[in-house]
C-alpha cells in the first residue's frame, strides 16, 4: 500500500518536473521574447536592459536552473505587458472561472452518473437509447457550437437571456449549461459502460444465485465495482476545473483563466501563459493523485499488489 | 506417414459483407466519402472563389438561385468557403492523425523492443500526455511559435500519439512471444524487419480502429483552435474560422454560422460510426 502510493507520488513529482521543463523550453526557445516584447526596432541597449532585467542574458543551462528555483520560491514572473505579478493576474481570474465550472460539475454528477447507471440498469429501454444519443451528442458537438447554438435559441430567438458577459447571475446560466451538458453527456456514457462491464461478472450472478434482492446486489456488488473507472473519469473533470473552461469563456466572453489564457497566447505574454499551464498542471496532478489514492481505498487488490 | 494439418494459430476475419451493413453506417461512409470528394476537388465544385466578394448581394439568405448558402457579410459565398474549409480542416485532421500513428506506433514499438529504461521512458511520457488538457499544451506552443499551417499539423499530431503508443507496445510485447515473431527472428531478419512487416501487419486492425476513434477529436481540436482565433490563419479558413466568424452575424444572419456547425457535427458523427462498426467488426477485444 505505501509502496503503491510512493510510486503514484513519484509520478507525480516527475509529471510536475515535465511540465516546468516542458514550459521552460516552449518559452525560452521559441524566439528572443525581448525582441518580441520590445519590437525590433528598439535600440539595442533597451533591448540588453531588458534581457539583464529578466536574465535573458545567462547561459540557458542556467536559466533552467534558476527557472526551477523561481518556481520553487512561487515566483513566477511578471507579466510582460502590464508589469503586474503574473500569479496574481491569474488569481483574481480563479473565482470567475470556478464560478462557471463548478456548478458545471454538479450538473455532470447529478445528471451523468445516474443516467448511465439507469440505462445500464434498464438496457435497450427507451432511456437507454436516449442516453446513448445524448452521449454520442455530447461526443461530436463541439462545445462552441453547442454555445453558441444556446445563444441563438435563448438569447437571440427568445431574449430570455443575456447572450455574454458577467454582469449578472443570469449570464452565467448558458455557459454553465453548455459546459454541463457536454460533460453530463460523457460521464453517462463511461458510467453506463463501467456498470455494463461489471453487470457481466460472474461474482454478481453468484450474488443473484445466492438469493440476494436485485436491489441490494446493485447497491452492495455492482457499484463498488463500476465506480472504479467512473472515479477516473471524475477526477479528470476535477482537474479540468480551472482549464476545462477555455473555450466556453470565449464564447461567452466570461472574464475567466481560460480569457486569460487565450489573450496573454495572442499578445504572446510569457509570464502569463506559463503560470496558467503550471497552475493547470498542478490542479490535474493533484486531483489524479487524489484519485489513485482513492483507488487504493477502492480497491483492495491494490493494498497489497505491486503498482505496476 | 499420414498428412496432419497444422493447427491455424489465428483464425482468418470474416470480412465485412457489404450485405449487413445497416443504414446508420451506410449513411456515415456515404458522408464521409461525400467530405472526402469535396475536399480532393475543392477547386472545380467551388461556385465561387473563396475571396471573391459579391458586394450587391450582402447577407443574402440561403436557398437562392445563385449562392444556395447564402452570403455572408462582406457578399462571400457561404457554399464556397464551406467548401474550401472543408478541404483546410480534412487536410489538418488527416496530417495530424498520420503523424500522431507514426509516431505512437513507433514509441510503442521501441518501448517494447527495448524493455527497460527506454520503456519507463516512452510510458512516464504517455502519462504526462494523457494527464494534461492538450488544449492548454497546444495553446502554449503556439503562443510562441506562432501558427504557420506546417506548425499547427505538427502540433496537432502530437494529440493521441500515447494511445497508439500504449496499443502498439502492449500488442508488440505479446506477438513478439508468438511462433510467427520467434521464427522471423531465428530466420536472422532485423529488429525494424520484424516489427514493421511481421508485427505490424498483424495488430494493424486495432491501430486503424484507434484511428477511426482519435480522427473526430482532432478534428474537433483544430475546429477549436481555429475558433479561438489561434489555429488556422485568414485568408485560409477552415471549419471552425467559419464558426467563430458567423458568431458575429449570429442574429441576422445564423446560417453563416450554423453551415460549418452542421457539417462539422455531420462528419464528427460519421467517423465516430465508422470507428465504432469497425471496431465491431475487426477487434472486439477493444472495448
Amino acid at each position: 500500500m505505501l509502496r503503491y502510493f510512493a510510486i503514484r507520488f513519484a509520478r507525480a513529482l516527475i509529471t510536475i518536473a515535465l511540465v516546468v521543463t516542458f514550459a521552460f523550453v516552449v518559452l525560452r526557445l521559441s524566439g528572443d521574447p525581448a525582441l518580441i516584447i520590445m519590437g525590433p526596432e528598439a535600440p539595442p541597449e533597451v533591448i540588453a536592459a531588458f534581457r539583464k532585467a529578466w536574465g535573458l542574458d545567462e547561459p540557458i543551462w542556467r536559466q533552467y536552473i534558476d527557472y526551477f528555483g523561481a518556481i520553487a520560491r512561487g515566483e513566477l514572473g511578471r507579466s510582460m505587458r502590464d508589469g503586474r505579478p503574473a500569479i496574481a493576474l491569474v488569481a483574481e481570474r480563479i473565482p470567475a472561472t470556478l464560478a462557471l465550472t463548478l456548478p458545471a460539475l454538479l450538473i455532470k454528477l447529478c445528471l451523468g452518473v445516474p443516467a448511465g447507471m439507469y440505462a445500464a440498469l434498464h438496457r435497450g429501454s427507451l432511456i437507454d437509447r436516449a442516453v446513448m444519443v445524448a452521449a454520442v451528442a455530447g461526443f461530436t458537438v463541439p462545445s462552441f457550437v453547442l454555445g453558441l447554438t444556446l445563444v441563438l435559441i435563448f438569447a437571440v430567438q427568445l431574449g430570455w437571456l443575456p447572450s455574454g458577459g458577467q454582469d449578472t447571475w443570469r449570464h452565467a446560466i448558458l455557459p454553465i449549461v453548455t459546459l454541463g451538458i457536454g460533460g453530463a453527456a460523457v460521464l453517462a456514457r463511461f458510467t453506463r459502460s463501467a456498470m455494463l462491464e461489471v453487470l457481466g461478472q460472474p461474482y454478481i450472478r453468484t450474488a443473484s444465485a445466492k438469493g440476494i434482492p436485485w436491489r441490494a446486489v446493485v447497491t452492495g456488488h455492482a457499484l463498488p465495482n463500476a465506480a472504479i473507472p467512473t472515479v477516473t473519469i471524475i477526477g479528470f473533470m476535477v482537474g479540468t476545473l480551472i482549464a476545462g473552461a477555455v473555450v466556453v469563456e470565449s464564447v461567452f466572453s466570461w472574464p475567466g483563466v481560460g480569457r486569460l489564457l487565450v489573450v496573454a497566447v495572442a499578445n504572446r505574454d510569457l509570464a502569463v501563459v506559463q503560470c496558467i499551464l503550471l497552475l493547470v498542471a498542478a490542479t490535474m496532478v493533484a486531483s489524479n493523485l487524489t484519485v489513485d489514492f482513492l483507488y487504493g481505498l477502492l480497491d483492495p487488490r491494490l493494498r497489497g499488489a505491486r503498482a505496476h | 506417414m499420414a498428412d496432419i494439418p497444422l493447427p491455424r494459430t489465428r483464425v482468418a476475419r470474416k470480412l465485412p459483407l457489404i450485405g449487413d451493413i445497416s443504414p446508420f453506417v451506410a449513411l456515415a461512409i456515404a458522408w464521409v466519402v461525400a467530405m472526402l470528394v469535396v475536399a480532393l476537388f475543392a477547386d472545380w465544385l467551388a461556385p465561387y472563389g473563396l475571396t471573391r466578394m459579391d458586394l450587391r448581394n450582402r447577407l443574402a439568405l440561403p436557398g437562392n438561385a445563385e449562392h444556395w448558402l447564402g452570403t455572408d457579410e462582406l457578399g462571400r459565398d457561404v457554399l464556397s468557403r464551406l467548401i474550401f474549409s472543408v478541404r483546410i480542416s480534412l487536410l489538418i485532421a488527416f496530417g495530424a492523425t498520420a503523424i500522431s500513428a507514426v509516431l505512437g506506433t513507433t514509441l510503442g514499438f521501441l518501448a517494447a523492443h527495448f524493455r527497460g529504461f527506454v520503456e519507463q521512458i516512452v510510458l512516464t511520457l504517455a502519462d504526462f500526455q494523457a494527464s494534461m488538457p492538450f488544449l492548454i499544451l497546444a495553446l502554449a506552443v503556439l503562443a510562441f511559435f506562432g501558427n504557420a499551417l506546417p506548425l499547427l499539423v505538427c502540433l496537432i499530431g502530437l494529440y493521441g500519439w500515447e494511445r497508439y503508443a500504449r496499443i502498439a507496445r502492449g500488442l508488440a510485447i505479446a506477438a513478439s512471444a508468438q511462433g510467427y515473431a520467434a521464427a522471423i527472428r531465428q530466420l536472422g531478419a532485423t529488429p525494424a524487419r520484424i516489427y514493421f512487416r511481421h508485427i505490424l501487419p498483424n495488430i494493424a486492425s486495432t491501430l486503424i480502429v484507434s484511428m477511426t476513434l482519435v480522427f473526430p477529436e482532432v478534428i474537433l481540436l483544430e475546429s477549436g483552435l481555429s475558433f479561438l482565433g489561434l489555429g488556422v490563419q485568414p485568408p485560409m479558413s477552415s471549419l471552425g474560422n467559419m464558426v467563430s466568424y458567423g458568431r458575429e452575424y449570429i442574429s441576422r444572419a445564423p446560417w453563416i454560422m450554423l453551415a460549418p456547425a452542421v457539417t462539422i457535427i455531420c462528419t464528427t458523427l460519421a467517423v465516430s460510426v465508422i470507428g465504432d462498426w469497425l471496431r465491431d467488426r475487426l477487434d472486439p477485444t477493444l472495448k
